[in-house]
């Protein structure tokens, strides 16, 4: 004991715990994100519980178990449930029971002491709506047109997920022709309102031209009637269907076909329905659009939004950075002017990101983009169209955020860079120029890479400086459409990190959307993970060449 | 070789190039030699000047909160005469500083072009048959309420509209009278005897009060209900008249508040009397207070908007500030004396409140103009404008002109006033301030509220305050656990675990904060809140269990000990850190049980601390796991660079791996460690979004672990998008970003020094 106390290994194993803490941290951390939020879209099974409180009557309960926990029976006495004196733990189970616009609670405890047996019947049904989040409860019958079709038990399932295909199908033209179409035709007729505005502020308002104007004008809109018309009748056709169902309790609830997204019964399903199942709504979330206030469907927008504004910002950081940085190493006479400057570059990397926000509001958008607007799009004022935060402010942002690590990450490649390769490019006659462009410049290029996915990777995670200059909780449109000049810059985006503060603390269904947030948050971590990964890789094996190289 | 030999005749089969083509290839090629030196130095040149811009710009947003007050004479207009010569009673400006009026002693009130004097319309008060008038008041500014009174005891309450209307695309201003309570003269309090000395009136919380007072010391007040019939769209009023307990001195001003509790008179030795009037049948005379000491009197007292202070004039030129305070005892409120403004050199004449804010301008018998802010007290400029004593002063809504009338002078001086943001004085910023309504001096930040007469307060203390805290309680998990995995990492682990362990932990450093603040807020603060015991259970078992482990593993045979080789202690660990962390989670519950009868919660609140559910903790356990790899990986190189000789030499010499670390590794790292946590507290100080969402945001003064805070990066985040652009609460967000900006700047340069020197010291060992 005395000799094990002496050789310093008590205090050794005492370090070695912190690392061990911290490594479990780190995959404790990415497991949790794996777990919550890979099991988003498995279909869970359904209970069928009959609840008894003590002295009230036994209520029946269907849902889908969360979580369950453990806590001190005091604790639980003074939250008002019933627990005897001398019970010390209860055990409760959090339940989604869905029918939000039925029950108005969606998720509730149930204490294990007064549940009774947890049976799974096959014909529970989940419903997935458009409004009011999922429904749960059993299938009674079907209603054509408010007539009750005559059909067997076993018919039942089958000729409601035809209907189901029938009436989203007709949902789906209905959504294209409001997004797309119209969308179009609103556009349109904007640009028509703004070349007038333009023409009168030039004075350049000839009859001719407005004219021409009107009868665009005319013509947008006789276009628009005709699709309004064929939208009442699609809305029309998809109304036909509703099906009955019995919740919890007995009563019979009437729910259009329309309204529902998807509909499964996961007590009836195999392990491999589960799975295709599984891929198809994991597919639905990656590609989907949000619903209900973006704690439902998809988030496509998001990843969209992340995805373009990152490359935006690459292609402004990229030419920036490297020339920066070639200048500090190879032209700028290296003295302790340059050492300043070059640890003050290095030191806005640790910069607070709310910084730049600020900058990027106030001088980007506020000042850049007041002048802009006043100088090129006097005709759409008094509202602003780069005046005001989008994603050419933000992507602006990032760049600025992100263009030390390009910096630092270029300077370290070309410092790695063996003179002998330069002065045996000189030795042959070539000029500076030439053999920065031709020798250096390309064996540096992986650690360009480097620095770039790392940029990239800072720039995906970042959100306080977007809330600021950009991003917002839901765009109505996407950053690039069919429509000219199809890159819209001053739009504004939506962006996966907000997506997460926003579904997460904002939203007033917290409870039912925090799966969808863990999902959210699982597709960002993933992101983030493979493009540090493979900056780890190239930086990697670019050492291990120069090391070739050098020797 | 005689197939190279070329026949001296054949020139043109050479394959150099002929000189003049060897010539523009030179050309071209130092053309693009300058081309690529000169656009690469503009590039590099640009992108530091545009990093610089951040330091420069944000600056510039600042500036304008130093810049100097100016308050100049720009003009003076003739006083628009009235047909019968009268003393001027009040003076005002519209929001346009377009248009003056003067409120004459006859009852004449006359609007005039503020730019130039010319009258532009006068309108006659209608005067009871054979009565003059005697008296007259006014509410805040902001309302535009006044009132006569006339010499028979009626009196005539009226408010000024301005109208606009835009014929011809040009706007137009139209000043017009409305009498909100009817267009008859009025009595009030039914019996007083004797002319009115002092009159007020006020539009408060559920109608208006109009008081008079006499010179006998009577106070008489009517309350007026106004309710609009839902279906007819008809006013209907209803009145009450009360009747206030006499004073024993001649009444010289009357005060009501906006809540409609509190009456103020002033007599005339200064004294202030102090009455309750939420029951007005039974108004109750709270405390008689004098405002000025023995033989001084008051010459001028007026409320700021908002009607919560009284700023008083006195004689002796002293002006001071007083609003109610309530006693936490008695449970009363009391008018207290705040503070006082710097003193003009003769008695204070008149005293004119700005409209939207907490400044004031103050005139006196010398003709001096003094501007005041009341929440900074601060006097921003003095400015004799004549030598006759002031008798009137209009500022406009929007504080950029005011006109000042002199005593016995027959024109109107214009003064145009820069005053654009008064609240930000050093004290206002970092002091502690007696805000209106508080019972003592403190440190607040609360920026805004829907109401025009809220006091703006800009403590930066609160939100500094709250950064130091949430940097402090990160830095306390992250920098040992950072700094211990560090040095174990550089020297005692094998190369292969080191291969895995470092990129693992610098991973962590690209997890996005908002998903760790996510996580934080979400999962972590409720399980906290459920089960705290494990945060105690935690800090003693660990370190414990592993020491234990430590030890059970010396005593297992050496056979087995070999099995392992050394440098893998921290991988044996895993398990039992693992299991540690169970037993910790499933022993909370006992725990509760056992020691703070079942829930330690409810027992922290019994024994009087506070817990919020997201608190410093929790921003401390998720911002601490954002920090660690960067204090990590920075000190982790620290050590691993150590020079390999002087550790060896130390080995040589018989020192035992640890007594190595301590006595030659952490001394030669220890400017490195120190850099590393130096660079991680700059990183825990800027840090957003973690803060966001797992604090509870409230800018609360305190080191409590159980409570939240807001830094000034979250706030900035939360309330920038929100304000005005250009506004003083606008330039103070850049102050708080300029200083996060130059805070964690200074820190990382001398991180980095700290750290250059070493790579030197390193270099030359």
């Amino acid at each position: 004991m005395n000799k094990w106390w002496k050789s310093g290994a008590p205090w050794i194993w005492l370090h070695g715990g912190a690392v061990s803490i911290s490594i479990i941290m780190v995959f404790g951390l990415l497991l949790l994100i794996l777990v919550r939020g890979f099991s988003h879209f498995w279909p869970h099974p359904v209970a069928q519980i009959t609840y008894t409180l003590p002295g009230s009557a036994p209520i029946e309960v269907i849902g889908e178990l969360r979580r369950s926990e453990t806590l001190t029976g005091q604790l639980m006495r003074e939250a008002g449930a019933p627990i005897p004196e001398e019970q010390l733990f209860v055990t409760r189970h959090l339940f989604k029971l869905g029918n939000r616009d039925v029950t108005g609670r969606d998720f509730t405890y149930f204490i294990d002491d007064f549940m009774g047996e947890w049976r799974y019947p096959r014909d529970i049904t989940v419903l997935e709506r458009r409004e009011w989040g999922d429904f749960l409860g059993q299938p009674v019958r079907l209603l054509e047109n408010n007539r009750p079709l005559n059909l067997a038990a076993d018919e039942l399932w089958p000729e409601f997920r035809r209907r189901l295909e029938r009436s989203t199908a007709l949902v789906d033209d209905i959504r294209h022709i409001e997004r797309n179409v119209i969308g179009r035709i609103n556009h349109q007729l904007e640009r028509v309102r703004l070349d007038r505005r333009r023409a009168e502020l030039r004075d350049r308002l000839t009859p001719e031209l407005e004219q021409q104007l009107i009868e665009r004008r005319e013509q947008l809109e006789a276009h628009y009637a005709e699709l309004r018309h064929e939208l009442d009748d699609l809305y029309a056709q998809s109304r036909r269907d509703t099906i009955v169902m019995r919740v919890a309790g007995g009563d019979e609830v009437d729910i259009r076909l329309d309204q529902i997204v998807k509909a499964w019964q996961p007590n009836a399903m195999s392990v491999f329905a589960k799975l295709g199942f599984y891929g198809k709504d994991f597919l639905d979330f990656i590609f989907g659009y949000p619903r209900e206030a973006n704690t439902e469907g998809g988030i496509f927008p998001a990843i969209f939004g992340t995805v373009v504004m990152v490359l935006v910002m690459s292609i402004i950081v990229t030419p920036f950075g490297v020339l920066a940085a070639i200048y500090l190493r190879e032209y700028a006479k290296q003295g302790t002017l340059l050492k300043a400057i070059r640890i003050s570059v290095y030191n806005l990397a640790g910069v607070p990101s709310i910084v730049f926000g600020v900058f990027g509001l106030g001088f980007f958008v506020y000042f850049l983009g007041g002048s802009i607007d006043r100088a090129l799009f006097p005709e759409a004022l008094p509202a602003p169209t780069f005046g005001t935060p989008g994603l050419f402010w933000a992507s602006l942002t990032l760049a600025l955020l992100t263009l030390p690590v390009v910096i630092v990450s270029t300077e370290e490649g070309l410092a790695r860079i063996p003179s002998t390769i330069r002065q045996g490019s000189l030795a042959l006659g070539a000029t500076k120029s030439e053999t920065l462009w031709k020798v250096v410049v390309p064996l540096a290029t992986p650690a360009m890479m480097t620095g770039l996915i790392l940029a990239i990777a800072r720039a995906a995670g970042e959100v306080a400086p977007l809330m600021l200059v950009g991003v917002v909780k839901l765009a109505p449109t996407l950053p690039i459409d069919g429509n000219f000049p199809f890159l819209h810059l001053e739009r504004k985006i939506m962006h996966l990190g907000f997506h997460i503060y926003d579904v997460g603390f904002q939203s007033p269904h917290a409870e039912a959307a925090e799966q969808l947030v863990y999902a959210t948050a699982l597709i960002l971590v993933l992101l983030i993970v493979a493009l540090n990964l493979t900056a780890i890789q190239i930086r990697n094996r670019l050492r291990e060449k120069y090391r070739a190289e050098g020797d | 070789m005689p197939t190279l030999a070329k026949p001296e005749d054949e020139p043109v089969g050479s394959l150099l190039p002929s000189p003049q083509q060897r010539e523009k290839l030179r050309r071209i090629r130092g053309f693009h030699d300058a081309f690529s030196k000169y656009g690469i130095a503009t590039a590099g040149f640009g992108v530091i000047f545009a990093l610089m811009l951040i330091f420069v710009y944000l600056f510039s947003e600042v500036i304008p909160l130093l810049k100097p007050v100016s308050m100049e004479v720009v003009g003076e207009l003739a006083v628009p005469a009235g047909e019968t010569p009268s003393p001027t009673v009040h003076l005002t400006l519209d929001r346009f500083e377009q248009i003056g009026g003067r409120y004459s002693a006859n009852g004449a009130i006359t609007f005039f072009d503020a730019n130039d004097g010319h009258i532009l319309s006068r309108q006659h008060v209608k005067l009871p048959d054979e009565a003059v008038v005697t008296a007259f008041g006014r509410s805040e500014s902001r309302k535009s309420l006044f009132v006569y009174g006339f010499s028979d005891g009626s009196v005539m309450p009226l408010r000024v509209d301005y109208t606009q209307t835009f014929p011809d695309g040009v706007r137009v201003v139209t000043p017009e009278l409305a009498f909100p309570l009817g267009e008859e003269p009025i009595r009030i309090g039914g019996g007083i005897e004797g002319d009115y000395s002092a009159l007020a009136i006020v539009d408060g919380r559920g109608g208006y009060i109009i008081a008079g007072g006499t010179d006998q010391g009577e106070i008489a007040m009517a309350l007026f209900r106004t309710r609009r019939n839902m279906f007819t769209r008809e006013q209907q009023i209803t009145r009450t008249d009360y009747h206030l307990p006499a004073i024993d001195h001649p009444v010289r001003q009357l005060f009501v508040n906006e809540s409609l509790r509190n009456l103020f008179a002033i007599d005339d030795q200064g004294t202030l009397y102090n009455f309750d009037i939420v029951d007005g049948t039974n108004a109750r005379l709270i405390e008689q207070i004098a405002l000025v000491p023995e033989g001084v009197t008051t010459t001028a007292v007026d409320f700021l908007v908002g009607s919560r202070s009284l700023i008083v004039g006195g004689s002796d030129g002293s002006l001071a500030q007083w609003f109610l305070v309530r006693d936490e005892d008695s449970g009363e409120s009391h008018m207290t004396r705040i503070r006082g403004f710097r003193p003009h050199q003769s008695a204070v004449r008149y005293i004119e409140p700005e409209y939207t804010r907490k400044g004031f301008l103050s005139g006196d018998e010398n003709g001096t103009v003094a501007l005041h802010y009341a929440t900074s007290s601060v006097t921003l400029k003095t400015l004799q404008v004549a030598d006759n004593p002031i008798r009137r002063i209009a500022i406009s809504p929007i504080n950029r002109l005011a006109l000042v009338k002199r005593e016995g002078a027959e024109t109107i001086e214009r003064l145009a006033i820069d005053n654009p943001h008064p609240q930000a004085s050093f004290s206002a910023l970092w002091g502690k301030v007696w805000y209106e309504g508080r019972a003592q001096p403190e440190f607040i930040w609360q920026s805004s509220s829907a109401d025009d007469a809220f006091e703006s307060k800009f403590s930066l203390v609160p939100l500094s305050v709250g950064t130091l805290k949430a940097a402090l309680f990160a830095m306390l998990l992250a920098a040992p656990l950072a700094i211990m995995g560090a040095i174990y990492t550089a020297y005692f682990m094998s190369p292969g675990m080191r291969r895995i362990v470092k990129p693992s932990i610098e991973l962590m450093e690209a997890l996005p904060t908002v998903i760790l603040g996510f996580l934080a807020g979400i999962w972590l603060a409720p399980f906290i809140e459920n089960n705290l015991p494990i945060l105690f259970v935690g800090l003693i078992l660990l370190p414990l269990g592993v020491l234990l482990s430590s030890l059970g593993w010396y005593q297992l045979p050496e056979r087995v000990r070999h099995l392992v080789p050394a440098g893998w202690e921290a991988a044996l660990l895993i398990p039992v850190v693992i299991m540690l962390g169970w037993i910790t989670i499933s022993a909370s519950p006992w725990i509760e049980v056992l020691w703070f009868d079942g829930s330690m919660r409810q027992w922290l609140t019994d024994v009087g601390i506070t817990y919020d559910q997201r608190n410093a903790l929790i921003v401390g356990l998720a911002m601490g796991f954002a920090v660690i790899p960067t204090i990590f990986s920075i000190a982790e190189d620290a050590v691993f660079n150590v020079p390999r000789h002087l550790t060896q030499g130390s080995l040589a010499l018989g020192a035992t791996p640890w007594q190595t670390v301590t006595g030659v590794v952490l001394l030669t790292a220890s400017p490195g460690m120190f850099s590393a946590i130096m660079i991680g507290f700059g990183r825990a100080v800027g840090e957003t979004m973690i803060v966001l969402m797992a604090s509870g945001n409230s800018p609360i003064v305190n080191f409590s672990i159980f409570e939240g805070m807001r830094t000034l990066a979250a706030n900035i985040a939360v309330e920038l998008p929100e304000t005005a652009v250009g506004s003083t609460h606008f330039r103070i967000l850049f102050v708080s970003a300029l200083v996060l900006l130059i805070f964690t700047f200074v820190l990382n340069t001398a991180a980095e020094i700290v750290r250059q020197r070493l790579r030197k010291r390193y270099a030359s060992l």
